[in-house]
């Protein structure tokens, strides 16, 4: 990582999570295993919004949930504010979950339907014993005010509100017991594009009112464009490339993501007659097995031979962008002017604690 | 091929259709006096939210609207010089499938699970087309090479679930085009696909499409997904056609306030990030419009008469049309913010 004034809120080092197969007998060893999330690591900085974007299938909801070990992980750390997660005892670990929290992309399920809206966004105060009686019904009045809710709607159930409604009520609930990280898993997946930009904007403004973290995930590169600080994305439970958000779409390096980038569909028929797209062969591989070496290379239009042994680590390739692709290297950044065969990056793979 | 079709000209020409539903809360009039035309070798999109009534007006044209609670009122589909409501069920079922074909969102509404994809494909030929077996099987097998399936004729014995989400839309797609339709009617194709397949899909519609000569439909409420591959563009909400436009025109220069909101809250991923525009307020409840015009209150511009009358459709340029109080202004003002 580059220079920063601020030490990272959480820090993610080499976390694996590992689901084994189903189909495994009671006497014999599963399988497979499912590499949902292989090796990440990744620092998010106070007041940030690191957005995870990637397609599906990529692991990036594990990751997420791991982060708050509501998946357990296989191996790694999740460091925060020093302390690692990954090792705290489950009691332990839910006293922290009050400054750790998740939004959840279906407002639909994540909301228990036989509770109304007071009892849904004041549970968590009394699970912590934030608050009771006359204050606890100020507080959660003063929530619903937050997020753009009428109070009025104390007493209804989650099914007499629309989607977008429903993932305020949703975030109210997170934002309840005042935390500093909150996991976004797809907030605005489900909802309409009126409705999105509403919510975009939304938790935008809590983040700044209440100085919070995000961890926003998402496929939807647009939506992540515009929500991020910086960008991770991800591809076969690996991070491919890290940067601001703004060189990331500029100037992707990573050929994966040049792809992603590039598959965008834009709202201007100028540009999208005039642009050239990388359509992408194939599918995403699986999980299960995925390909050695580089795990985009079945896809990947600059494949080299290299690249089918070679797993590539994290580099820093320009100051604060860094990708995961041995055909390119600080020096020669740009994949289309790389000699043919050559794999300039490949040296830097032998440097280690880059990523 | 059909030789009597007339060559040029119309293809379908929908005229003031309305779709209503009787409902526990009273008459949801889910698609309410659209009209549009498609022309032969054309693509249209049909872009809204959801509750628009732009699946219904879909579903309608195919007459597939469960009935009850569902019922066309009025209107007319003339679809090569025949109005589709008034052929009887066995017509239509002629027209549907053969001259008319439909993908959806999700591939598993029109595969059948516990069928091989090679007895689905040909039962389609064989019924339409008069294919004998191995005709047909010949047939689904180039079918699904034309769209990209790798080992096509030994995949086309697998089930649906054999193939990945993207594949199994082009399975759809394959199915679809299998009688060479002269309409393709594609109801949000991509939403359920990644963008890299999602890109895939669209080259792959776009390609048949100059190979086959045949129209399309788009139904999507992605204005990104038709800007790319569309002529014409119909934007709809709560029911109405809202504006109308080449596409070009109506990216360049919208002239309705809806359409406007629309364009400008989706995240432009070449631009810098700031506050995205918001439209304020929930897609209206079709049961209960409020006088006037449906987009009134969450309008930033709505004016009196807005709450009041409903909006008149105003014809802004030979092609171009959009239902607003002041389509003149803002069709202006977009103008002005372009130069």
């Amino acid at each position: 990582m580059s220079e920063r004034k601020t030490d990272p809120l959480i820090s993610i080092r080499d976390l694996k999570v590992h689901f084994p197969l189903a189909g495994g007998s009671l006497f014999s060893r599963s399988r497979g295993m499912v590499k949902a999330v292989d090796g990440v690591t990744l620092d998010i900085y106070p007041g940030e919004t690191l957005g995870l974007v990637g397609e599906s299938g990529c692991g990036k909801t594990t990751l997420g949930r791991a982060v708050l070990r509501l998946t357990e992980p296989t191996s790694g750390q999740i460091l925060f504010r020093g302390q690692d997660l990954a090792t705290l005892s489950r009691t332990a670990m839910r006293e922290r979950r009050r400054q750790l929290q998740i939004i959840f992309q279906d407002p639909y399920a994540s909301l228990n339907p036989r509770m109304t809206v007071s009892q849904i966004i004041g549970e968590p105060l009394e699970t912590f014993k934030l608050a009771r009686g006359e204050a606890r019904r100020q507080r959660v009045r003063d929530l619903m005010e937050m997020v753009g809710l009428s109070a009025r709607f104390l007493k209804r159930y989650p099914h007499e509100f629309s989607g977008g409604q429903r993932q305020r009520i949703g975030i109210a609930r997170a934002l309840a017991v005042d935390p500093d990280f909150i996991v976004a898993d797809e907030p605005i997946s489900a909802l309409d594009v009126s409705i999105q930009s509403q919510i975009m904007n939304l938790l935008d403004r809590l983040r700044r009112e209440k100085n919070l973290t995000y961890l926003f995930i998402s496929h939807d590169l647009r939506a992540i464009r515009h929500v991020s600080d910086r960008v991770a994305v991800m591809y076969l439970g690996r991070i491919v490339e890290l940067a601001p958000a703004r060189s990331v779409y500029t100037n992707p390096l990573m050929p994966y993501t040049k792809a992603l980038i590039s598959a965008v569909p834009v709202p201007d028929p100028k540009v999208e007659a005039s642009r050239r797209r990388i359509v992408l062969e194939g599918d995403v591989p699986s999980p299960i097995n995925p390909p050695a070496g580089c795990r985009f290379h079945t896809r990947c239009p600059y494949a080299i031979e290299a690249c089918r042994n070679v797993e590539p680590q994290l580099v820093q390739i320009k100051p604060d962008h860094f990708a995961a692709c041995i055909r390119i290297s600080p020096e020669q950044p740009d994949i289309e002017r790389v000699a043919p065969g050559a794999a300039p990056g490949l040296l830097d793979q032998f440097e280690p604690g880059l990523a | 091929m059909h030789e009597l079709m007339n060559v040029n000209g119309n293809l379908l020409k929908v005229k003031d259709l309305r779709t209503y539903f009787k409902t526990e809360d009273g008459t949801v009039k889910a698609v309410d006096g659209i009209s549009f035309e498609v022309e032969r070798g054309e693509t249209l999109g049909i872009v809204g939210e959801s509750g628009s009534g732009k699946s219904v007006a879909n579903l309608s044209l195919m007459r597939l609207i469960p009935d009850p609670p569902g019922k066309i009122v009025s209107g007319s589909i003339i679809f090569d010089g025949h109005d589709i409501l008034k052929l009887s069920s066995g017509e239509v079922r002629r027209i549907r499938g053969k001259r008319i074909a439909m993908i959806f969102q999700d591939p598993m509404t029109s595969l059948n699970p516990f069928m091989r994809v090679s007895k689905q494909m040909m039962e389609v030929t064989r019924l339409h087309l008069g294919h004998s077996r191995e005709e047909a099987r010949a047939h689904a097998i180039k079918m699904l090479e034309h769209v990209g399936i790798p080992d096509a004729s030994e995949r086309v014995d697998s089930y649906p679930h054999e193939f990945s989400g993207g594949m199994r839309q082009r399975v759809m797609i394959a199915m679809a085009l299998s009688c060479q339709p002269e309409l393709l009617i594609a109801d949000e194709p991509t939403t359920a696909l990644d963008v890299t397949i999602q890109a895939q899909i669209l080259e792959l519609i776009k390609t048949l499409k100059a190979e086959t000569g045949a129209s399309v439909i788009l139904i999507t409420h992605d204005l990104g997904v038709v800007a790319g591959i569309t002529d014409h563009i119909l934007v709809m909400y709560a029911g109405k056609v809202f504006e109308q436009a080449p596409t070009n025109e109506l990216f360049e220069q919208p002239g309705n306030p809806y359409t406007r909101g629309l364009l400008r809250s989706v995240p432009d991923p070449t631009s810098e990030q700031g506050s995205l525009y918001q439209i304020p307020g929930l897609p209206p409840d079709l049961a209960h419009l409020p006088a006037g015009c449906p987009f009134a209150p969450r309008c930033e511009r709505a004016e009196d008469v807005c709450r009041r009358d409903f909006p008149p459709f105003v014809q802004l340029t030979p092609e171009h049309y959009s239902l607003c109080h002041f389509a003149n202004e803002v069709f202006a003002e977009s103008k002005q913010e372009h130069v």
